[in-house]
């Protein structure tokens, strides 16, 4: 046994074989083109956190001319698609149907009590089955009455401005377009399937197959066995993470604002622990259908939930935030979304960069323990 | 040729054995179920809460220290910075030390006391803007609410409104997250574990032995779909289950119609995983394909972020969606007491998709056969 040794030349012929493996399965192409400009385009096109136009119903209880104002001002907004009727209960059945998002119920005595000069409050029914978009039509439909409130006051003379109002200035994304901070999120997603998802298949299949008991009695090492298995993929995520990039910014006009070399080496840096946990996975389950369930466990979704692509960390159960840290992701999506929209800070990314590596370090250890040379086990 | 009901019930029972033979996939049927409803119904927020916000106070006057008590004491913020030069603060939103800074600048305690329209600066992290957005809605409301005290007669005028929300009075994001999860997790049951079965069995070559089997084309189909269809809807009751005795949301529509449309949402979705697996050669492929329609069925449900927000070519492709309305069906039924003339209005979409997936699968199934 020549147990002593790296070889480069074995592991040469190793590479070369799994990567002729991978170049003979159709579906790999489908892996490294198709699948990254699928899922880039539907996360882009279909997450969207900017409220459209909602449709909504207006409950008009008072014939005064006042309220059909108001009610034809929210027939003509951009926001909104109305429907208009003369009581409420029509309009929640529509609610219970999904039909309409929100009702704002223009009451009985308005007309008579905005001739006095104290109007009854309007009030703003929303639908709290979707929380997020109540609280947004909700604001958005008092935004709309506001506005129209003052422009009444202006034709009936001047009026001061609110004594104490608030200016926003937003860094980085000034048009507050949600899809510039979600599609570097979609890459992630992107990355970890290559990543994890695909890998985690890659040992348990030669168990399964009885090609892992041909691998031991070759005279290759496991360390180059592993390195085999991580240097093709390693390649086919880089070349969909250029796809995708490349997508993101012809495709979606996300700014690129820092540099190609930035965006390699926190990729490079996540690819570690990501294909260190597939093949960890796969070699530890060595079977294909539960590597598939732990890998889609394990990487998929804590990519989704708990990496803050979508959802706020900080605003999560102390517990749940607790596990977000031993999520490599997590690491990952700040730093992509700062090397898109904000540029090469690396006082930022550099720390990232070094958990990642950290965390890859950890799971390819793990995975060459798992895959010692051993049959009964 | 007609189906033998004891030829079905054998391969029905050969099913169940193979699916429950190996004690880790036994698990992974049920383990991963119950860590997605623990993940989801508690990390799944849209909320803003806790977040570190910073301070740049250049005035530190009598009103501007009374605004910053303000913030402070909302409870929205978990804890503020308070920067001595703008350096500083661009150097920590640039790391994502805050997610925005709050400039009060040195004319802001002159104007209040002069009773002159004042105004406060805001900084948000755009690499975070939605809950950038959210953040400048709290500030916005604590400084007109302080506008208001100071000058009550200014901020009358021009009426108000009072805010409701119907179904869920508090907003809460489980209440959105528990319904939804329903429709999560027959998803993943019905593809992920409906995708390997075929392959599974034409990578360890015991395909053939099917085929030379005196079994008939639908009979094998059947079989193959029954356990997971029992697994999915299992695990819908399951959470229907949890939900109520564990998280305590109340069901307040009726059952028998949400059962029916659950087996049609699950049902449609098994034909779905039937037929990527009937295409697939080796597991692998199997998976991939099941994962590749994962994502669109979950991501154009509405789920994730609302469909009406999606452009308008999108919107019409939802409809092919089976959880799109299997979504409604199941928020309005344990939400809104939705009727059931409303749910079988949106359960015959789901019935449509149904015959057309399992059709496609019996195509694709035949075509393998031969």
């Amino acid at each position: 046994m020549s147990e002593a040794g790296f070889s480069g030349r074995r592991l040469m012929a190793m590479v070369g074989k799994e990567t002729r493996q991978i170049a003979r399965d159709p579906s790999t192409y489908l892996i490294a083109f198709v699948l990254p400009v699928l899922l880039l385009f539907l996360f882009g096109y279909a997450i969207n956190l900017d409220s459209a136009r909602a449709n909504i119903g207006v409950a008009l209880l008072d014939d005064s001319a006042p309220a059909h104002s108001l009610a034809l001002a929210y027939g003509q907004s951009p926001h909104f698609a109305v429907r208009v009727e003369r009581s409420v209960e029509p309009l929640r059945q529509a609610m219970i149907a999904d039909e309409i998002r929100a009702i704002v119920v223009i009451p009985q005595d308005f007309g008579a009590g905005e001739a006095r000069g104290a109007p009854p409050p309007v009030q703003i029914i929303a639908d709290g089955s979707q929380p997020n978009q109540a609280s947004l039509t909700a604001a958005y439909a008092e935004g709309l009455r506001r506005n129209w409130a003052m422009n009444r006051a202006a034709e009936a003379g001047p009026t001061p401005a609110a004594p104490i109002s608030v200016n926003s200035r937003v860094w980085f994304n000034p048009g507050l377009t949600s899809r510039y901070f979600l599609i570097p999120g979609a890459i992630a997603i992107v990355m970890t399937l290559i990543g994890t998802l695909l890998t985690s298949l890659v040992i348990a299949r030669e168990w399964e197959r009885g090609t892992m008991e041909a691998m031991m009695a070759t005279p290759m090492r496991m360390t180059e066995f592993l390195a085999s298995k991580i240097v093709p993929y390693f390649v086919l995520a880089l070349i969909s993470m250029g796809i995708c990039t490349t997508m993101a910014v012809v495709q979606f006009g996300v700014p690129l604002r820092g540099s190609i070399p930035a965006l390699l080496l926190v990729s490079t840096a996540y690819l570690l622990p990501a294909l260190g946990q597939g093949l960890w996975i796969s070699a530890a389950t060595k079977n294909q259908f539960v590597a598939s369930q732990l890998a889609l466990i394990t990487s998929f979704l804590p990519t989704f939930l708990l990496s803050g692509f979508l959802y706020e960390i900080s605003s999560m159960p102390r517990p749940i935030q607790i596990i977000t840290m031993i999520v490599p992701a997590r690491y990952l999506i700040p730093s992509l979304q700062t090397v898109f929209l904000a540029g090469d800070v690396w006082s930022l990314i550099l720390p990232n960069v070094a958990i990642m590596a950290a965390f890859g370090a950890f799971f390819l250890y793990r995975c060459l323990r798992a895959t010692r040379r051993s049959l009964d086990r | 040729m007609g189906i033998s009901w004891t030829r079905l019930r054998a391969v029905i029972v050969k099913e169940f054995a193979a699916l429950w033979a190996d004690p880790r996939a036994r698990t992974t049927l049920f383990i991963p179920p119950l860590l997605q409803l623990l993940l989801f119904s508690f990390a799944a927020t849209l909320e803003v809460r806790n977040v570190e916000i910073g301070l740049l106070d250049r005035a530190a006057g009598a009103a501007s220290t009374e605004l910053v008590q303000r913030i402070a004491a909302s409870g929205n913020f978990a804890q503020i910075h308070r920067f001595e030069s703008p350096i500083q603060m661009r150097q920590a939103i640039d790391r994502q030390e805050v997610l925005a800074a709050i400039v009060i600048e040195q004319d802001f305690d002159r104007k209040v006391a002069r009773g002159e329209p004042a105004s406060v600066g805001l900084v948000l992290d755009g690499r975070r803007s939605n809950a950038g957005q959210i953040v400048g809605g709290y500030i916005g409301a604590i400084a007109g609410g302080m506008g208001a005290e100071l000058e009550p007669e200014r901020s009358r005028a021009g009426g108000s409104s009072v805010v409701v929300n119907w179904f869920n009075p508090n907003l809460s994001f489980i209440w959105f997250n528990l319904p939804a999860l329903i429709v999560v997790i027959v998803s993943i049951s019905a593809l992920a574990i409906t995708g390997q079965v075929v392959a599974r069995e034409r990578e360890m070559g015991t395909f053939e032995q099917l085929m030379v089997s005196p079994l008939r084309v639908p009979e094998i189909l059947i079989g193959k779909m029954a356990p997971t269809f029992i697994v999915g809807m299992g695990n819908g009751v399951l959470y229907l289950v949890a939900a109520q005795v564990v998280f305590g949301l109340p069901f307040t529509g009726s059952l028998l119609p949400f059962f029916l449309a659950l087996a049609a949402y699950n049902i449609s979705l098994t034909g779905v995983g039937m037929a990527i697996s009937a295409a697939s050669k080796t597991q692998q492929q199997a998976f991939l394909g099941a994962f590749l329609m994962t994502n669109p069925v979950l991501l154009l449900s509405g789920f994730s972020s609302p469909i009406e927000n999606m452009p308008g070519w999108l919107q019409v492709l939802t409809y092919a969606n089976p959880a799109r309305w299997f979504l409604q069906i199941s928020l309005g039924s344990f939400l809104k007491n939705m009727p059931a003339s409303v749910v079988f209005s949106l359960t015959w979409p789901m019935l449509v998709i149904a015959v057309v997936t399992l059709g496609s699968a019996a195509w694709l199934f035949r075509a393998r056969m031969e």
